[in-house]
C-alpha cells in the first residue's frame, strides 16, 4: 500500500507572487516527513499541491507509479487531516468515517462494518451514532484521523492537526498518530509550525522558508548540524560568529575575527573548516570566562538570566549581539568584561553567511 | 434563572402579541360573518363567503395564477440565487466586494418601478405574454431575498469541509450536493418562504404586469373592493394564508426530510 511521494521542481504562485520556487522533495514508503515552518514559507502551498486543491505553474508530483500533477483531487486517493478537523456536520460520527468508503461504491453493510472497525482503532466505538457538533476537540481530531485512514490511502496528509488542542491533548494525540501512522506503513506528510512536534513525530523533517527547502534531514542532523544560518537559527544556534582561518596545524585551526576575537577549532570534532566560515553555537556553547586575556571572543557582559543549570549573559562582542553561558558558582555582573568560548562539541560549522 | 418577570414587560409581551395577532382575528372573524357587508366582531356565524370564493371564476383563476406564479418565480429565484450566493461566499476573497452589493440591489429599486420597466421593456417592448412577463418580474422581485438570506448560512460554512470530501473521492459537483446543500438547509428552506410569501401578496409589480385574462389574486382582490364591500374579501385573505402555510409546512417536511434520509 506504501508509496513514494516524490515532488519534483514544483513552483507555484499566488496570482504574481511567486509562493514555491523549484521545490524538490522525496518521502519513502512508510515514510513520515514534516514540512517546518513560520507561516507564508509555503508549506500548506505544497500540501494542496500535493492534494490538487491547486495546481502547480511548473513542476510534477509522483506518488508510486502515478503522476499525480494533472490528476483531479477527487481521484488521488489521498486522506487529508485539516486543522479545524473539516467533519461533515451533518452526517453522524460512523457516516463521516463511512463517506470515503460510499464514494468509492462500497456496500452499505461493508462500508459501517469497516468504519466501526476504524472508529475502534481510534477508541470512539461507542460514539458512533453522535453528530460531530457533540464531540470534544480531541475527538473530532480522531475521527478525522479514521475518516482519512479508513480509505486506506496511499499518501496521509496533515495540515497542522493539532494546533486547536490543548498542549496536554496535543503530546497524546501526536504519539497517537505516529503510532497509527507506524502500524499502517502510510506514507505521510505533516505540515506544521511546531519544531518540538515536527521533531518528535518524523522520521525526517524539511525546514522551509521563503517557498524553499532549506534542509531536508532528520531531526537529529538538523538539530546538531544544521548546513546553513537560516536552520541554525530556527534551531536554536543564536550565536553565528563569522571567522576567516589564520593558521592550521594538524587538524587544529586558529581562526580570527573582527575585534581581537580569535579561536582555537579541532576538526576533528568539527569536520573540515573552510577558509571563510561561520561559527555557530546555542548559548550553553557559548562559555563565559572571566579570564580576559585568555583565547575567545572579548566582550562586555549585559543582562543576566538565570536558568537553573545556568546564567545566561547577553553580551556585545565585535561580532555583535551574543548570548553565552556561566557556571552557577560564579555569577559576573553587568558590564564585566570576559572572554566568550566555544565549547567545540556544541558548534558547528556553516558556509561563510551572504551579507543578507 | 426562574427570577419573577416584571408585570410591565409581561403586559408589555402581551400587547405586542395583540398587535401582531390583531390584524388575522378580524380577519379570521369578519370572514365567518353572516352579514353581506364586512364586519367585526362577526354577526352570525357561517361559511357561506367561503363557499362564495369557489363561486366566483376570478377569484378561482387568479387563485391558481398566484400559485403558479409564487413557486415558479421562487424555485427559479433559487436556481439562480444558490449557486450565485455559493459563488459569492466560496470566491469572497478573489471577487471584488460590489458584486455581492450588485445582488441586492433590486431590493432598492421601488416594486412599482421595477413593475413599470418589465412592462415598458419586456412585455411591450420584446413581446412577451402576459404570464412569462410576469414570471420574470416575480423572480426578479425576490431573488435578492433568495441571494441574501441562502448568503447569511453560507457565511458561516466552513467550505474546507468541502475539500475533505474531495480528498475522500467525491467530484466536487456532487461535492455541492452532498455536503454544501445539506448544510445550508435552513437557508434554503427560509428563503423558499420568504420568497414565496413575498410573491403571492405583490401588487405593485403586479399591478402593471397582469393583463387581459391573466391575474394575480392580490390585483383581483383589488379590483373586488373598488366595487363590492362584502365580507368575500376576508374569506379570500384566510385561504391564502391557510395555503401559504400549508405550501410552507410541505417546504419544511419534504426539504427536511429527503436530506435526512440521505
Amino acid at each position: 500500500m506504501a508509496a513514494p511521494l516524490s515532488l519534483e521542481h514544483l513552483t507555484a504562485h499566488y496570482g504574481t507572487t511567486k509562493v514555491l520556487d523549484d521545490l524538490s522533495l522525496d518521502v519513502g514508503a512508510g515514510e513520515l516527513v514534516s514540512l517546518l515552518g513560520a507561516s507564508g514559507c509555503g508549506k500548506t502551498t505544497t500540501l494542496r499541491l500535493t492534494a490538487g486543491f491547486l495546481a502547480p505553474t511548473a513542476g510534477a508530483i509522483r506518488l508510486g507509479d502515478t503522476d499525480l500533477t494533472r490528476l483531479p483531487a477527487h481521484r488521488r486517493n489521498i486522506g487529508l487531516v485539516f486543522q479545524n478537523y473539516a467533519l461533515f456536520p451533518h452526517l453522524s460520527v460512523l457516516d463521516n468515517v463511512a463517506f470515503g468508503l460510499k464514494q468509492r461504491g462500497m456496500g452499505s453493510a461493508e462500508r459501517t462494518r469497516k468504519a466501526d472497525d476504524m472508529l475502534q482503532r481510534v477508541g470512539l466505538a461507542d460514539l458512533a451514532e453522535r453528530l460531530p457538533g457533540e464531540l470534544s476537540g480531541g475527538q473530532r481530531q480522531r475521527v478525522a484521523l479514521a475518516r482519512a485512514l479508513v480509505i486506506e490511502p496511499q499518501l496521509l496528509m496533515f495540515d497542522e492537526p493539532l494546533s486547536n488542542l490543548d498542549a496536554k491533548l496535543r503530546v497524546d494525540m501526536r504519539v497517537e498518530i505516529r503510532q497509527l501512522q507506524r502500524a499502517n506503513g502510510t506514507t505521510s506528510v505533516f505540515v506544521t509550525h511546531d519544531q518540538e512536534e515536527a521533531f518528535s513525530i518524523s522520521d525526517r523533517v524539511a525546514i522551509m522558508d521563503a517557498g524553499r527547502i532549506r534542509q531536508f534531514d532528520t531531526p537529529e542532523v538538523l538539530y546538531q548540524r544544521p548546513s546553513n544560518a537560516f536552520v541554525a537559527r530556527f534551531v536554536g544556534f543564536e550565536n553565528l560568529i563569522p571567522l576567516t582561518s589564520a593558521t592550521r596545524q594538524g587538524s587544529i585551526v586558529h581562526a580570527k575575527g573582527d575585534g581581537g576575537i580569535s579561536v582555537v577549532l579541532d576538526q576533528e570534532q568539527l569536520g573540515a573548516v573552510p577558509d571563510r566560515f561561520t561559527l555557530a553555537t546555542r548559548p550553553d556553547g557559548l562559555r563565559v570566562s572571566p579570564d580576559a586575556d585568555a583565547e575567545g571572543i572579548p566582550s562586555t557582559l549585559g543582562l543576566r538570566t538565570y536558568l537553573g543549570r545556568a546564567y545566561h549573559y547577553q553580551a556585545e562582542t565585535p561580532a555583535g549581539h551574543l548570548v553565552a553561558a556561566g557556571p552557577l558558582s560564579r555569577p559576573l555582573d553587568i558590564g564585566a568584561t570576559a572572554r566568550l568560548v566555544p565549547e567545540l562539541e556544541q558548534c558547528c560549522i556553516l558556509p561563510a553567511e551572504e551579507a543578507p | 434563572m426562574t427570577g419573577r418577570l416584571h408585570p410591565g414587560l409581561i403586559a408589555f409581551a402581551v400587547l405586542v402579541y395583540i398587535f401582531l395577532m390583531g390584524p388575522l382575528i378580524i380577519v379570521i372573524g369578519s370572514s365567518l360573518s353572516d352579514t353581506t357587508f364586512l364586519t367585526f366582531p362577526p354577526q352570525g356565524l357561517s361559511l357561506r363567503w367561503f363557499e362564495r370564493i369557489f363561486e366566483m371564476a376570478a377569484f378561482r383563476r387568479t387563485m391558481v395564477t398566484s400559485f403558479q406564479v409564487a413557486t415558479l418565480a421562487t424555485c427559479f429565484a433559487l436556481i439562480i440565487g444558490i449557486p450565485a450566493a455559493y459563488a459569492l461566499n466560496r470566491y469572497r476573497v478573489q471577487l471584488p466586494g460590489w458584486l455581492s452589493t450588485l445582488f441586492v440591489l433590486p431590493i432598492l429599486v421601488p416594486e412599482i418601478v421595477l413593475g413599470f420597466s418589465l412592462l415598458r421593456s419586456v412585455q411591450v417592448g420584446a413581446g412577451l405574454p402576459v404570464f412569462s412577463t410576469l414570471l420574470i418580474g416575480h423572480t426578479l422581485l425576490v431573488l435578492p431575498y433568495c441571494v441574501r438570506v441562502i448568503s447569511a448560512s453560507l457565511a458561516s460554512f466552513d467550505f474546507s469541509i468541502e475539500e475533505a470530501a474531495i480528498s475522500l473521492g467525491s467530484p466536487p459537483w456532487k461535492t455541492f450536493f452532498t455536503v454544501v446543500l445539506p448544510n445550508v438547509r435552513s437557508g434554503v428552506i427560509a428563503a423558499f418562504i420568504l420568497a414565496f410569501i413575498t410573491s403571492i401578496n405583490d401588487v405593485s409589480v403586479a399591478l402593471f404586469l397582469t393583463g387581459p385574462g391573466i391575474s394575480t389574486l392580490p390585483i383581483q382582490i383589488l379590483a373586488h373592493v373598488e366595487q363590492f364591500f362584502d365580507p368575500v374579501i376576508a374569506s379570500v385573505s384566510v385561504l391564502l394564508m391557510f395555503l401559504t402555510v400549508a405550501v410552507m409546512a410541505v417546504v419544511e417536511r419534504t426539504l427536511g426530510l429527503t436530506f435526512l434520509t440521505k
